[in-house]
């Protein structure tokens, strides 16, 4: 067992797949000599040469196009957004090419790319550095997408998302990247299209993601202490959703509350809810409810920043709300 | 209003081809010709949908570029992407199926006029929006250089080909694109066919430098200018693109001075275009020259180019039956492609 940073568990999963795999490059903004503006390419330029770390000139939407080229001619690119929110600048090539082009040539070709980096509300960051991609992306067709969380996952999820054979949207959290945990020695691979069960519990399902898995943990610990016993669900692949174990968990609490860093309108947590509705109406004891940032652009005051996304008291006093009204 | 350009008076390349090579060209440009014909009846007809943007006119760009190239190079096009196509080896029957719909399209009739793939033919593609091709095209090309220096594949020299029009020119993937292939020396042909029109936005009303080939220079590239209405002409200017490409040199951008013989698309009214300058075009058909230079050189006969244009409407017709003869794509495989299996 080794103690590893988020971004440096990232790192070894770009650089083992590197290592395993010779289609494997990685392109972007100051991914090769500078390292990677979070460290996750640190040093892979000197290993692996400029070609297989090729800094790219600031053209988002033509490098992604670029990488989508390469993919369907049988390499393995995986891009660096320096920032998620730049690749707004990149939606064509990721929507009409990454996304579609699979099925529009009626399978003539493959797209195995992964786009990652850093994505959420960080500090003080302003608007357009705190954005949530995820919500506006998920309504492409053919793209899957998926947030890591902790270490752990963070380096099994990107090492699956570059064996994939599918273009993979891969959300990092800007605030996530310090997160330690020891990890195993050996090599493994967490499967994409899993969600994880954070706790274990029977009274009430609380489905999140990416940085707010840690708000609904210091939440639990309070809830706990009320003598509640809440199911914690990570869900990983926020496109194609785990119904699997969404499902057996409302089976089980028969109440849900999403936790979800993207604003309420059109987000990830508003998909659930209908599907939710679609397959699991009769197992629901109350309304599904969601904790949302909200529909603001992200602003830059520090006090008026925490008010725009959900804070754990706002968490615990939400599960305490469902169970009081128990039926 | 700006003054239009006038067209420069080309020089004739020195006639450098066997008559073998000449009827292959002759062949792929009345393939063009006739298979967009018989689109245009087949759309009148009720029998295809969509956006139809037909390439009459431009035959000696596709044919002079895509067969200066090997078969396992790559082509990259547009929406006006049929000829390309055939050109790039995609056998008619298989596109005038997708353009029906049928199962047995080169996209097995998902993708439609505007999206043909095959990648049996290394045709990446049938890209619908201004522009996106040409960062995919970029990806192909990049690719080749990986293999060959990342991965020490001696072997690995494909070029790739990268058609667009003047309107993409504006567009600011063409000039991040150049950037990047000059940069880090990509085997890629940029290849514009000027056809003066971008829908209803004459080329002079939307570009402060209506000479294209000139917008290379800035990136250290070659960009050459190229009468698109001969075959020869445009053979001449590929093949060298091709052989510097080949050799590690770098891209090419070469803009073709063409016409499109219709409109637009064949929603388009075309009411726009002049009179007067729709017959100067018409009066320089790449075909009808490239006819009179095979017989004036002693490399054909006109009863050898009948025979050619006899030949080629067979195909056609064949392709025709055998797109109205293929099934529909199976309901049950709605959701087939969007995802591969790993």
């Amino acid at each position: 067992m080794a103690e590893t940073l988020l971004f440096n568990a990232l790192r070894e999963a770009i650089d083992e797949e590197m290592g395993r795999d010779d289609t494997v490059f990685v392109l972007g903004e100051d991914v090769g000599v500078y390292g990677g503006s979070y460290k996750v390419t640190k040093d892979l330029y000197e290993k692996y040469g400029e070609l297989r770390v090729l800094d790219t000139p600031i053209a988002e939407n033509s490098f992604t196009g670029m990488a989508v080229g390469a993919a369907m001619t049988g390499l393995r690119p995986i891009i660096e957004g320096m920032n998620m929110g730049f690749l707004l600048l990149a939606f064509n090539q990721i929507a009409n090419n990454a996304g579609m082009l699979r099925y529009t040539s009626g399978g003539n070709y493959k797209i195995p790319m992964v786009i990652r980096g850093p994505g959420g509300v960080g500090r003080q960051l302003g608007a357009e550095h705190s954005q949530r991609l995820e919500a506006y992306f998920q309504a492409v067709p053919g793209l899957k997408i998926v947030a890591c969380s902790t270490p752990y996952n963070a380096k099994g999820l990107l090492k699956a998302a570059i064996r994939d054979d599918n273009p993979v949207l891969f959300f990092e959290h800007v605030l996530l990247y310090n997160l330690k945990e020891d990890l195993p020695n050996h090599e493994y691979v967490v499967p994409l299209d899993k969600a994880e069960v954070v706790r274990s519990g029977k009274d009430v399902t609380i489905l999140t993601y990416s940085r707010m898995r840690h708000h609904v943990t210091q939440a639990v610990k309070g809830l706990e202490k009320k003598g509640i016993d809440p199911e914690v669900i990570d869900l990983i692949s926020l496109k194609p959703l785990d119904f699997d174990t969404i499902g057996a968990s409302i089976k089980k609490t028969h109440r849900v509350i999403i936790v979800e860093e993207c604003m309420k309108t059109g987000g990830i947590g508003a998909e659930i809810i209908a599907s939710i509705n679609d397959r699991y109406f009769d197992e629901l004891d109350a309304p599904v409810v969601r904790l949302s940032s909200q529909d603001i652009p992200t602003p830059y005051n520090g006090k008026l920043e925490t008010l725009t996304i959900v804070q754990p008291k706002q968490i615990e006093a939400a599960v305490e709300n469902m169970v009081a009204l128990k039926v | 209003m700006v003054q239009e350009r006038t067209l420069p008076q080309f020089q004739a390349p020195p006639a450098q081809i066997s008559s073998e090579e000449g009827l292959v060209l002759y062949e792929d440009m009345i393939l063009g010709r006739f298979f967009e014909d018989k689109c245009a009846e087949m759309y009148y007809r009720g029998k295809m949908f969509g956006f139809v943007h037909l390439y009459n006119g431009q035959e000696a760009v596709s044919s002079g570029v895509i067969k200066s190239l090997r078969s396992d190079d790559y082509v990259c096009s547009t929406y006006r992407d049929h000829v390309h196509a055939l050109s790039a080896g995609v056998p008619a029957k298989n596109v005038m199926a997708e353009l029906f719909g049928k199962e047995t399209g080169c996209s097995k009739g998902r993708g439609g006029s505007m999206h043909l793939f095959s990648s049996e033919h290394n045709m990446l593609g049938g890209f619908a929006f201004i522009g996106e091709g040409i960062p995919v095209a970029l990806g192909a090309a990049f690719q080749s250089r990986y293999r060959r220096d990342a991965l020490g594949d001696a072997s690995a020299d494909q070029v790739t080909a990268c058609f667009f029009g003047d309107g993409t020119t504006n567009n600011g993937q063409f000039f991040e694109c150049l950037n990047m292939a000059a940069l880090w020396k990509l085997p890629i042909l940029f290849v514009v066919e000027n056809n003066k029109w971008a829908i209803g936005m004459a080329h002079e009303r939307a570009t402060s430098q209506p000479e294209i080939y000139k917008k290379a220079a800035v990136f250290g590239m070659p960009g050459i200018e190229v009468d698109g209405m001969d075959v020869m002409a445009v053979r001449a200017v590929a093949q060298e693109a091709v052989a510097r490409a080949r050799a590690g040199e770098g891209p090419t951008l070469i803009e073709a001075l063409t016409y499109r013989f219709r409109g637009h698309s064949l929603a388009d009214p075309d009411e726009l275009r002049s009179k007067a300058e729709k017959e100067a075009w018409l009066a320089r058909d790449p075909i009808k020259r490239f006819e009179a230079y095979l017989v004036e050189h002693n490399l054909a006969e006109e009863g050898t180019l009948k025979e050619v244009r006899d030949r080629i409407q067979t195909r056609i017709d064949d392709a025709l039956t055998f797109a109205e003869d293929s099934p529909e794509p199976s309901p049950e495989d709605l959701y087939k492609y969007i995802f591969a299996e790993s």
